[in-house]
């Protein structure tokens, strides 16, 4: 008898958010948790105290051996020889053209391993796409199956997790990491995050994850921290400035038209999209990432066009409400020379068109 | 849960009539589904409403959501406070979170609306299709 092939893949916390009520969404092809309390409430919480997602469907892969630093520096976009041990960069993983196969997080672990933290839905393709690559001394290893992944953000992230944990958490620079112990478990705990909040994104065994998650809980509750779905996520990161993929960037986008020129470095050797990049860099592009927020009245979306002059020019990537603004923002892509702060645009809300203004993103930056 | 001198429809809509007048407004299953509520988009005082035709929406901060005229008739008023308080079709959506009244153009329309019990079995059997 075989099987029935489940449609959606799920984390090892899938049974503990039903159990604490979550509203479920098929997030490419993930089971995940939507919202639990709500999405004004999570937000809330992750930006006045601390919020706990579990992120465990990012993928990860590690590469290793001798040439391992050359092959990921020939993948991505970012310099790999500037970064130390227990030192992470944002950088992109590009096709030939110049257009993004993925956007990581590059984690420098020894001279001879990488660890990198990509997307969920690109998991795979981003494992075919480095391995495809390896033509040097290195392993490329998908290692998704051996790590859930919990993202703890918030002003009280610090001190929630530090009750779990030895190591001294405030001694961690921000996007750097160590490998140490919470609760017991060996755990990756890196300062990174996708909120715009201080925060921290740990990486442990999956079996322990429904046991640390309720430690953490636990260790929150003393500040009130929220279990928070991907709902808020979304509202954190937009907040932030942030891009998602399949949104900002995707196959046909290039860095520089993302406003990600400071993930690319023309000179640090050779990598896959470079003579693409360097030839849009001595040309210049013709569209561009800018954000903006309405003045008129209504929500400006996910794919609304945009429009200049009664003409469509361009396009929404991400817009909603901001809960912490209480205004409708959102990012969109324009022509080049129309991508600036002030610009007036006007942007398709069904069968209206409704007034929004260009503003630099990111919208919301914490007090340090 | 569901009023019972309300009658409702499969798009989750409710009615309250009161001689030709009636009140409009989503039921609690449709603002749970939606969400958090931050925008509704009301049809104009005098529109000319006609039954199964979309009178406006509620965006939640994940989607927007169509609203279907439940009945004929013209519009008459408008819950304005919703413009700026638009949490309360969370907070009350059988209640203070209604969405417009109207002069009923077709009356008999409310006859074939569902009734509370109808309705409550129609969410129910939603929910676990789910």
């Amino acid at each position: 008898m075989t099987q029935p092939i489940p449609r959606l893949q799920a984390t090892a916390l899938n049974s503990v958010h039903r159990k604490m009520g979550a509203k479920m969404v098929d997030f490419g092809g993930w089971d995940m948790p939507l919202q639990y309390s709500g999405i004004l409430e999570e937000h809330r919480a992750v930006r006045a105290s601390v919020g706990i997602f579990d992120v465990s469907h990012m993928g990860e892969i590690e590469i290793h051996g001798p040439d391992a630093g050359v092959l990921t520096n020939y993948v991505t976009t970012n310099a790999v020889a500037k970064l130390q041990a227990g030192q992470i960069h944002y950088a992109g993983l590009l096709y030939e053209h110049g257009g993004f196969v993925d956007d990581i997080l590059v984690h420098k672990v020894s001279d001879d391993r990488y660890f990198l933290c990509v997307n969920a839905s690109n998991q795979e393709k981003d494992h075919r796409h480095i391995a495809g690559a390896n033509r040097f001394q290195t392993t490329v290893d998908f290692a998704s199956d051996r790590y859930s992944q919990l993202a703890v953000q918030g002003p009280r992230a610090l001190e929630t997790l530090q009750k779990l944990t030895t190591a001294d958490l405030a001694a961690i620079g921000y996007y750097h990491f160590i490998d140490s112990v919470v609760a017991e478990t060996p755990t990756r705990i890196a300062r990174t995050g996708y909120t715009g909040e201080d925060g921290f994104e740990i990486y442990f065994a999956p079996e322990q994850s429904e046991r640390i998650w309720y430690k953490i809980l636990d260790a929150g509750q003393e500040f009130g921290i929220k279990p928070c779905g991907l709902g808020a996520r979304n509202t954190l990161r937009l907040e932030a400035g942030m891009a998602l993929y399949g949104h900002e960037i995707h196959a046909t986008i290039t860095p520089f038209e993302a406003g990600l020129a400071w993930i690319v470095k023309l000179d640090k050797g050779d990598f896959i999209g470079r003579a693409a990049l360097a030839r849009q860099k001595q040309q210049g592009v013709t569209r561009k990432l800018i954000g903006f927020e309405m003045t008129g009245r209504g929500i400006g979306r996910d794919d609304y066009e945009v429009f200049l002059d009664g003409s469509p020019a361009g396009w929404v990537t991400s817009g909603g409400p901001s809960p912490t603004l209480n205004k409708n923002i959102g990012m969109c892509y324009l022509p080049a020379e129309h991508s600036k702060p002030g610009q007036r645009i006007r942007i398709a809300i069904r069968n209206q068109l409704v007034d929004a203004v260009t503003i630099q993103a990111p919208f919301y930056k914490r007090m340090k | 849960m569901y009023p019972e001198d309300l009658h409702y429809t499969k798009q989750h809509e409710w009615v309250r009539v009161s001689d030709d007048m009636a009140v409009i407004g989503i039921t609690d299953y449709a603002q749970k589904e939606l969400g958090d509520i931050v925008y509704v988009d009301l049809p104009r005082v005098g529109a000319t409403l006609q039954q199964g035709t979309v009178m406006g929406s509620v965006e939640s901060v994940k989607a927007v959501s169509d609203i279907y005229a439940p009945v004929s008739g013209e519009v008459t008023e408008t819950n304005d406070a919703l413009s700026t308080a638009p949490e309360k079709l969370n907070e009350s959506p059988h209640g203070d979170g209604w969405l417009i009244k109207l002069r009923l153009s077709a009356p008999n329309e409310v006859s074939a609306l569902l009734s509370a019990e109808a309705y409550q079995k129609y969410v129910a059997e939603e929910e676990t299709g789910h």
